[in-house]
């Protein structure tokens, strides 16, 4: 996992916005959407709920995603996931 | 989800090779504070891509009792981390319950969080299994038309039968 500021050419197939809500409401819209699209495709992710940190590494995890990049600014956190070929 | 798209999930996850995740939940209180838990656990771990399946016991049922599920409530009385923080003789007295309930609602709505109504669509919708027991329908006076769709009725063995192969087991 790198962390980065800035995230440069990653091609970006959807964009999530969960800003405000709390868990489990971040994990459950994200996998909803992950689990439309098709693998390799890559979704930015906007967290503000500060368990998001933790929890959306552990849902990459489980589902077998692959987080490419955190940016964590202090209340909002950026996520770039892309979806694995497992779930 | 729809039968195409269950069908592929189900292509891929055995192509997938590593077994899918289980949990198995006991939803054993019908309380409204009681009632978020088990959802939320159950949604999340059905989100990670896990099996997820709840035996809703006891005073639980009522989560899946059609007339009941959306009138669930939580009193102050013998609850001292409840949402309005009474002694229990004035947690006794008519309306205290109903005041914490109040309460309760708004403080979920405040922070955007989903009604229990919309706990049990989430859940549906991510194909958690909802286990009825059978004892407290019988004990109870329940019947299987008086739950909500969809649910499976189980006795505790057909439930243990179901946990013993899960990753994780809770109960609430």
């Amino acid at each position: 996992m790198t962390q980065t500021n800035e995230i440069g050419d990653i091609q970006v197939a959807e964009v999530l916005d969960t800003s405000g809500l709390l868990c489990p409401l971040p994990v459950y819209k994200a996998a909803l959407v992950l689990k439309k699209l098709e693998p390799g495709d890559v979704l930015e992710l906007t967290c503000t709920d500060p368990g998001s940190l933790e929890d959306i590494p552990a849902l990459a995890r489980q589902r077998r995603d692959v987080l490419l990049a955190v940016d964590d600014r202090g209340g909002v956190q950026k996520f770039w996931i892309e979806k694995g070929e497992g779930v | 989800m729809t039968d195409l798209a269950r069908s592929l999930a189900n292509i891929s996850q055995t192509e997938a090779g590593p077994k899918r995740k289980r949990l198995a939940l006991v939803a054993s209180k019908g309380t409204l504070d009681a009632a978020y838990p088990p959802l939320i656990l159950a949604t999340t771990a059905a989100s990670l891509g896990w099996e997820v399946g709840i035996y809703f016991t006891f005073y639980g049922l009522d989560i899946l009792h059609k007339d009941r599920y959306q009138k669930l409530k939580m009193a102050s009385l013998a609850n001292p981390a409840g949402p309005i923080r009474l002694p229990n003789l004035i947690g006794a007295i008519p309306g205290a319950t109903a005041a914490a309930t109040k309460v309760m609602k708004r403080w979920m709505k405040r922070s955007r969080m989903p009604d229990v109504t919309e706990f049990i669509e989430m859940a549906q919708g991510l194909d958690v299994t909802f286990f009825a027991c059978a004892t407290t329908m019988g004990v109870m006076g329940v019947e299987e038309g008086d739950l909500i769709a969809g649910c499976d009725i189980a006795g505790a063995a057909k439930f243990l039968d179901y946990a013993a192969d899960a990753d994780v087991q809770l109960f609430v």
